[in-house]
């Protein structure tokens, strides 16, 4: 595996290895942890995401390895107007993985042509990130023991939330995956994917305004942030955005198994009350999130079979 | 109104009345040195109206770039003053620098000498898609 642009570049038998590998990994950690040794990681981070490049590092950190990077484009060369395509060029020079964010859409499948490492996708602005639909699917399988015959709802921004647009294509290829689609009209998910992909594969799956008509049915819950600005008027705002605020109020008639899920950060649409509740999986998605990564960068750089050989 | 039969050429037939002049400048026949003869709102049975191109040349013409305007249009070669070949046209798979991507957050917006290519990503409603940020292409 030479790179992970698109969530959909690995099919569903990749996935399944790197599921089964970081479970492994959460089984005994130290097991793993000279894996990557005398290997470096990149981070370059065009825009700043301190939760997205933590993980990374941890995760290179956690197998032994080394990182080098920069956070935020200023302390780049792209500030001297250096391309993208020359700055990956140089630190795969240097590193022998990149994991790379940045603010511009396709920028890692424009990196990829002259990167001399495997170079990972950690977010391209609004379009793709493939490590968290990862972290997702790890989490849901961990929780449910399954990624089939589930009912999946997804709540609050559903037009431009690239993680729902991401893990809906991810489980699409599951067999008897319910979507139920919980956000209002202004959010809701976009045509194209209805027809291209829930209706054109025949997927089971239905839209309503309200959280409350649909909770009981729900085997995980993945939530995500409404923001005021999305709406055209603050009528509708007002009159809608309790429903996709997720309370015990709500939970009351949810399956005592449910799992909930965010992509996080949070802003006020899962309050705190809700964070001691056994269903509440959002934190230990975080920590999936390190697991996962671990078991993408081993295997792109071929050491996936290597912790038996230590 | 007459307009001379050609001798060597290609003449570009069934385009969508008042489209002509994008299909020359997409052909980018401004910079033959020939005859171009654009003739529009013909009668068509066919179509009601129609607009023709006959180019008085026998130079390469791209028809991925043509079939990506209109996979209608029907190319007829004439050599000697007789049509010798039909091609049919198709939806090309990707169409390179035939578009730009509009989309300000696409990596094309501010990488140099990047190609701007699409492909097809729908061929029953023809939509086109950025290959870097999956932008849906809209129509000149």
């Amino acid at each position: 595996m030479k790179y992970l642009i698109d969530p959909m570049d690995l099919s569903v038998e990749e996935i399944d290895q790197l599921i089964e590998l970081a479970e492994d990994i959460i089984k005994d950690r130290t097991r793993y942890q000279d894996v990557c040794r005398h290997k470096i990681l990149a981070t370059l981070f065009f825009e700043p995401s301190t939760r997205t490049r933590l993980s990374f590092e941890s995760a290179m950190l956690s197998l032994g390895g080394s990182v080098l990077g920069f956070s935020n484009a200023n302390s780049s060369s792209a500030t001297k107007g250096e391309s993208v395509t020359d700055t990956i060029w140089t630190v795969s020079c240097y590193s022998d993985i990149i994991a790379m964010r940045h603010p511009k859409e396709g920028a890692p499948l424009v990196a990829l042509r002259r990167s001399q490492v495997p170079l990972i996708n950690a977010g391209d602005g609004g379009h793709n990130h493939p490590t968290q639909t990862l972290t997702d699917l790890l989490t849901i399988k961990r929780e449910k023991g399954r990624l089939d015959n589930l009912t999946i709802g997804f709540c609050g921004d559903l037009k431009f939330g690239r993680t729902v647009h991401s893990l809906l294509k991810a489980l699409s290829r599951y067999s008897h995956v319910k979507f139920i689609f919980i956000s209002p009209y202004e959010l809701k998910i976009p045509e194209y994917l209805k027809k291209d992909l829930l209706e054109a594969q025949n997927l089971d799956y239905c839209e309503v305004e309200k959280m409350e008509d649909v909770i009981q049915d729900l085997d995980v819950l993945y939530m995500t942030r409404v923001q005021k600005e999305r709406f055209f008027n603050e009528q509708d705002y007002i009159r809608l955005k309790d429903s996709y605020i997720l309370d015990l109020k709500k939970l009351k008639n949810a399956k005592e198994d449910l799992t909930i899920m965010h992509p996080l950060p949070r802003v006020n649409e899962i309050a705190i009350e809700v964070d001691d509740d056994p269903r509440a999986k959002y934190f230990d998605q975080v920590a999936n999130g390190r697991y996962v990564r671990m078991a993408l960068i081993m295997t792109m750089l071929g050491l996936e079979n290597e912790v038996e050989r230590l | 109104m007459k307009i001379d039969s050609i001798i060597n050429g290609i003449v570009l037939d069934h385009i969508t009345a008042g489209k002509a002049m994008s299909v020359y400048e997409a052909l980018g026949l401004d910079d033959l040195d020939c005859s171009v003869a654009i003739i529009k709102n013909v009668k068509s049975t066919k179509m009601g109206k129609k607009d023709i191109l006959k180019i008085d040349n026998d130079f390469e013409i791209d028809l991925d770039v043509l079939g990506y305007l209109d996979p209608h249009i029907t190319v007829s070669i004439i050599k000697d003053g007789k049509t010798v070949e039909k091609k049919k046209l198709t939806l090309p798979q990707k169409i390179v620098n035939v578009e730009k991507c509009k989309n300000p957050r696409c990596i094309t917006s501010t990488e140099q000498d990047l190609d701007h290519i699409f492909y097809l990503a729908n061929e029953k409603e023809h939509i086109y898609r950025c290959m870097y940020c999956e932008s849906r292409v809209e129509k000149k």
